[in-house]
């Protein structure tokens, strides 16, 4: 069986949970190895080798965090050299995306990005499926040259377990002067907000421009289902919700299984961000508002009355 | 101070956007314009040049009609612009953008510079700047929504999944630009006038040294089977709230077991 790098996202050694889907997808082509990049390997070691990592490159250097993409991109570089994989899974986060363009052109290797499906070709070889034009279109592409460098989209496959056998190998990475050129000279952590994360979340309630600025309706409706909040460019260009909040196609995709948009009309740039909902549901005081166009369930009528009032009969009915 | 800006012409996303017979986006049958993200990638470059006394020089790889973004980007106020063009082009996937890229930007010569969007709107990979320093071999500051450009260096914030960073990196440099960083101008009407004179280059990939059989849809390093339009989702149940629509959603979320 062939190998199957992995490019392991996690803060601080807590794995999110794309990892767990990219192991499980390694797992249908290949062995899976972990590459894990930075500290905190005690805290990340069960998850990887409960989905599936038959082994784990530690790559640990300064370097690999001072500075943004080119180090890890040069370090990653050097693995597919030596371990020569049969492909290369990436998750779909700004930074790994722009480390996986990097490998690419360092390995003479051909990419694709946002693929939500990966499955064995009939030469074995992985073949995706992408989403693409907003969610529009599907395509199904491979690649022909070097090592398939696959940028997978949250949400692609249901995590499942099956342990590996995590064998743990330190890989010391050769660092070059000129990866060390952008350096990062401050960080500020995000406040956490207690919710799920935005892209991990089974179920997003956002709200836009409808709200008026006042997200409490779709707070309270989010903290009754469990579900992470979203919003649309329009709340956060008003400055009602932070930007990491925002949905979309500059901000994040969601793929749940459920999406309640509030007070948002549907716009091209937002649909790109969550039309491959499972489910889709919609309250908007306008008939006529695109995002109509495309739910299961829509209310038309004041967002002010109809969340607390739908709030109101799920925390009754879960008792 | 020597600004590149990198813009892509797309189709517009509220057409009804298409794939020709060999699976590559169809970019005559449906109109297109500056990709709306490389606006703010214009914007910036303008912002940063009044500043520091600097001339914006467009850079545009597409086919003909492409000439309409490099146009409206000197309408907003760059100074000159170039336009790589080329039949053996067609069906370049990133990898072979950015080599044409790099390749211009050398020719260009001398810059501090080049500015890009976060992604372009149709292929929305935003990979290219990474590709572009890559090549360049110079820094990458990528996903900027704060920018500040001071003798010889650049510090950036960006908006990261878990923390806001900043970064600093000296020049040359590629940079890429987020909507957030600020509210391009529209161009004016001396804008528009003005435009019809500044300098525009067109340059072939000879021009430029590059291999035809580096670039195109033969040499793309990937290669896509099938495409297929998304079935529309079937629109379901819509009611209008007579003061029971809440009640209403919560009975359709309890049917479909999410409560
Ligand atoms: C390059 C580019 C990138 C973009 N990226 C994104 C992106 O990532 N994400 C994104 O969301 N947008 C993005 N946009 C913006 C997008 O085009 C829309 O402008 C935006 O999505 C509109 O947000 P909205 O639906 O909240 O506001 P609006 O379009 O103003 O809609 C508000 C809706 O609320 C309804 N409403 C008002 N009051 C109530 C009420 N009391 N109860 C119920 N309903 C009510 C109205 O009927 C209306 O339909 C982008 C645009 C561009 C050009
Ligand atoms: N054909 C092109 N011509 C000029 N610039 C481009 C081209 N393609 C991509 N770019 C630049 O690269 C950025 C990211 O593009 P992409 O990686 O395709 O999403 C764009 O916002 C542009 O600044």
């Amino acid at each position: 069986m062939s190998e199957i790098l992995v490019l392991v996202d996690h803060a601080d050694g807590a794995v999110r949970k794309t990892t767990t889907e990219l192991l499980t997808i390694a797992r249908s082509l290949g062995e899976p190895s972990a590459v894990f990049v930075g500290a905190g390997i005690d805290a990340a070691r069960e998850t990887l080798v409960a989905y599936g990592a038959d082994t784990i490159y530690l790559l640990d250097s300064a370097d690999l965090t001072d500075y943004l993409v080119v180090p890890q991109a040069e370090a990653l570089a050097q693995l597919v050299d030596r371990a020569a994989p049969a492909a290369v899974l990436v998750p779909s986060t700004p930074e790994a995306r722009e480390v996986a363009a990097r490998v690419a052109v360092k390995t003479g290797s051909g990419l694709i990005t946002d693929a939500v499906d990966v499955r064995a070709g009939a030469d074995g070889g992985p073949v995706t499926t992408q989403s693409v034009f907003a969610g529009g279109y599907t395509v199904e592409a491979s690649v022909t040259r070097g090592t398939p460098i696959i940028v997978v989209k949250p949400n692609s496959v249901t995590p499942e377990q099956s342990p590996g056998a995590g064998v743990e190998e330190t890989v010391e990475v050769a660092v070059s002067e000129a990866a060390r050129s952008a350096r990062v000279v401050k960080r500020e952590p995000r406040t956490k907000s207690g919710r799920p994360e935005l892209t991990e979340a089974a179920i997003v309630v956002s709200g836009g421009r409808g709200t008026g600025g006042d997200f409490s309706d779709v707070e309270a409706l989010a903290d009754a289902l469990g579900a992470a909040v979203g919003a649309s460019r329009a709340a956060v260009d008003s400055g009602w919700y932070p930007h990491s909040y925002q949905v979309g196609q500059t901000g994040k995709t969601v793929s749940p299984q459920l999406y309640v948009a509030s007070g948002i009309s549907g716009a091209i740039q937002h649909r790109a961000g969550m039309q491959t909902a499972k489910t889709i549901v919609a309250v908007n005081k306008d008939a006529e508002a695109p995002i109509f166009e495309l739910v299961d369930f829509g209310v038309v009528g004041d967002l002010k009355q109809v969340l607390p009032q739908a709030t109101e009969e799920i925390i009754k009915r879960k008792g | 101070m020597k600004i590149v800006v990198c813009v892509k012409h797309v189709p517009d996303a509220t057409a009804q956007r298409r794939f020709d017979a060999d699976h590559t986006v169809d970019r005559a049958g449906v109109d297109g314009l500056l990709s709306e993200l490389d606006e703010y990638a214009v914007e910036e470059a303008l912002q940063i040049a009044a500043a520091h006394d600097g001339e914006v020089v467009v850079l545009t790889v597409g086919p003909d009609q492409a000439a309409d973004a490099a146009r409206k980007s000197l309408q907003m106020g760059a100074d000159s612009a170039v336009h790589v063009v080329d039949e053996q082009l067609h069906g370049s996937d990133a990898i072979a953008t950015s080599l044409v890229l790099a390749e211009a930007v050398r020719k260009i010569g001398d810059y501090d510079i080049v500015v890009c969007g976060m992604a372009s709107t149709d292929g929305a990979m935003g990979v290219v700047p990474a590709m572009l320093a890559e090549r360049l071999g110079v820094p990458q500051v990528t996903f900027a929504a704060e920018v500040s450009v001071d003798s010889g260096s650049v510090t950036a914030r960006r908006d990261a999944d878990l923390a806001t960073e900043t970064i600093e990196a000296s020049m040359p440099l590629v940079l890429s630009v987020t909507d957030q960083i600020n509210e391009p101008r529209y161009p004016s009407f001396k804008g528009i006038m003005g435009a019809k004179k500044k300098p525009v280059q067109t340059w072939s990939l000879a021009d430029l040294g590059v291999d035809a059989d580096q670039v195109g849809l033969a040499a793309a390093w990937s290669v896509v089977h099938s495409v297929a339009a998304r079935p529309p989702r079937s629109q379901g149940v819509v009611v209008t709230d007579d003061g029971a629509g809440g009640r209403q959603l919560a009975d359709y979320l309890a049917e479909q077991k999410f409560i």
